[in-house]
């Protein structure tokens, strides 16, 4: 007797069976676009079977052998075709049963890594290349994915066909990139997982300050992504990082939706497993001998904050060495500006404003709101007020995150309290 | 969380065969390439354990082994899933792989559950 009706089960086994389904259809049929109707036409026949018969106890399995079975049929069908077109009289299947056993049963990692490489493709933009992970690899639907990002659903339809044709225009094949074009691809695909958490911590934009939805989604790529490279210190870096940056989530929003920022949380609400599992990936990298790379060092300065018990125990100059050492190897205002606000909270406001001022003379700097934040609260600190009350208004002026303009607005209300800002 | 129960032979000591060990192995590496594995352990026979009931506020230990293989837990896994449907799927595949009779799915509290209770 099952507890669950059919079609719950099957949006669950889709989520759970998807990701493995089509990548290994991928690599029979060899372009997205097929093997994603393919694995369609799977769960539908599945649907039908199933709401009339009962869900079989193995589902994975018989999932898995009509995958095989439509797969085949498909490619005998291509294959025949193609045979006409060429005129040959006796249409010869080109591809053999036993080939498509060795194919069926070829390393599911790597047809997993595959498949994220595909989707993250350096062809697609930032925008199509996550629609497609969370959709291909997280198996979420369009509808979604929309939601997660507060995009309309055909939107974000249009965006997953604009993307498949691209591939497909460019002949992009289902393999693996040569080693040598992996390492950069890696990066292209951490990118996309620190794309989606950071849309998720912080939303650019709608009324609500985190999407706890999107931050998990990040942390599952996150997993998978280290326990397919098991081996890569970036990618436990990458991981480490969100997942203390994660730990924070539920302390990060106040009871009326309002941002709470790290010195003012409640640091009892922090996920503590989180944070160890954090902390154990940061020891693997060391035991790896990683050099450490960006993701790796920004994981180590968040682990600095998951350290202190209490936000005054926080080891401020430990954290601006990193940031130091951050800026080094991977500079940008960002990382100047974060740098500036460590700094600050190491030595002084005057030491912070010293990093942060030369940023008003970068481009685009001058719209980033956070950069006015930063600086209305440095002033604040050195006893400059009013300054830094205009400073806190041009700032609310300029986010679109609702919680975050009204934290702005209040902070220009009362910037003599003495409140401090932490990224 | 997802459990699964002590065999008599586990709770003899019997060490899993090859085959159950590898068999473990790749649902763990399966369950980790789907990025829902937080972590997971197996526990030893209740011979190297014991048990602490307290009864009207006295406290009795007893050393392992204790009487009913069945009921005592041989490992656990938890793993973060969207709904329990999820997790029933994740936990079939366990069984069926491992061979275990009986797995049970737990929700793991979180704060969220106890400031609404």
């Amino acid at each position: 007797m099952e507890s669950t009706p059919p079609d719950d089960r099957i949006i669950a086994l889709w989520r759970v069976e998807s990701p493995r389904l089509i990548a290994r259809l991928m690599r029979l049929v060899g372009d997205l676009d097929t093997a994603e109707e393919l694995s369609q036409d799977v769960f539908a026949a599945a649907i039908e079977k199933w709401r009339r018969e009962g869900v079989p106890d193995n589902p994975a399995a018989w999932l898995n052998t009509t995958a095989k079975f439509l797969a085949v049929d498909r490619i005998r069908r291509r294959d025949t075709q193609r045979g006409k077109y060429q005129l040959v009289a006796a249409a010869q299947p080109q591809t053999l049963e036993h080939d498509l056993d060795e194919i069926v049963d070829g390393d599911l990692a790597d047809d997993l890594l595959g498949l994220i490489f595909m989707a993250c493709h350096p062809l697609l933009s930032p925008d199509a290349r996550s629609a497609l992970t969370l959709k291909l690899v997280c198996g979420l639907s369009t509808e979604d994915v929309a939601r997660a990002f507060l995009t309309p659903a055909p939107t974000i339809a249009q965006r997953v066909v604009r993307a498949k044709r691209t591939l497909a225009a460019a002949k992009v094949r289902f393999e693996l990139p040569p080693p040598s074009e992996r390492k950069a691809r890696l990066d292209a695909v951490r990118e996309v997982v620190y794309l989606v958490f950071n849309e998720g911590y912080s939303a650019t934009s709608g009324d609500r300050w985190i999407r706890g939805d999107l931050c998990a989604e990040a942390l599952r790529l996150g997993r998978m992504l280290a326990a397919l490279t098991p081996n890569d210190t970036e990618t436990l870096g990458l991981l480490a990082l969100i997942e203390i940056q994660a730990s924070r989530l539920r302390a990060r929003v106040g009871p009326d939706g309002e941002p709470v920022l790290l010195n003012d949380q409640d640091r009892s609400r922090w996920d503590r497993l989180l944070i160890q599992r954090g902390l154990a990936n940061l020891e693997r990298i060391e035991r790896l001998g990683g050099t450490a790379g960006p993701y790796a060092l920004q994981a180590a300065i968040a682990a600095c904050h998951a350290r202190a018990a209490v936000a005054a125990d926080t080891d401020w100059e430990q954290i601006a060495a990193l940031y130091d050492g951050l800026a080094r190897i991977s500079p940008s205002p960002v990382v100047e500006l974060n740098r500036g606000v460590a700094t600050a909270m190491a030595f002084g406001p005057e030491a912070g404003l010293e990093i942060v001022r030369p940023l008003f003379d970068v481009p685009g700097m001058r719209e980033y709101h956070l950069l006015y934040a930063v600086t209305g609260d440095l002033l604040c600190r050195s006893g400059a007020h009013e300054e830094a009350r205009e400073h806190f208004l041009r700032a609310a002026a300029m986010t679109r995150n609702t919680p975050e303009r009204t934290t702005m607005q209040g902070r220009a209300a009362d910037c003599a309290a003495g409140h401090t800002i932490q990224l | 969380m997802v459990m699964h129960y002590q065999t008599q032979a586990m709770e003899d000591g019997v060490p899993p065969t090859p085959e159950e060990q590898a068999a473990i192995g790749e649902y763990m590496q399966e369950a980790a390439m789907s990025g829902v594995l937080l972590s997971g352990e197996g526990v030893a026979s209740s011979r190297l354990g014991a048990r602490v009931e307290v009864n009207e506020g006295a406290v009795r230990v007893i050393d392992g082994p204790f009487a009913e293989a069945k009921e005592l837990i041989a490992g656990f896994a938890i793993l973060e899933v969207d709904s329990l449907a999820e997790a029933v799927e994740h936990a079939r595949k366990f069984a069926l792989l491992v061979g275990a009779e009986r797995v049970d799915v737990r929700k793991v509290v979180e704060f969220e559950d106890l400031q609404q209770s």
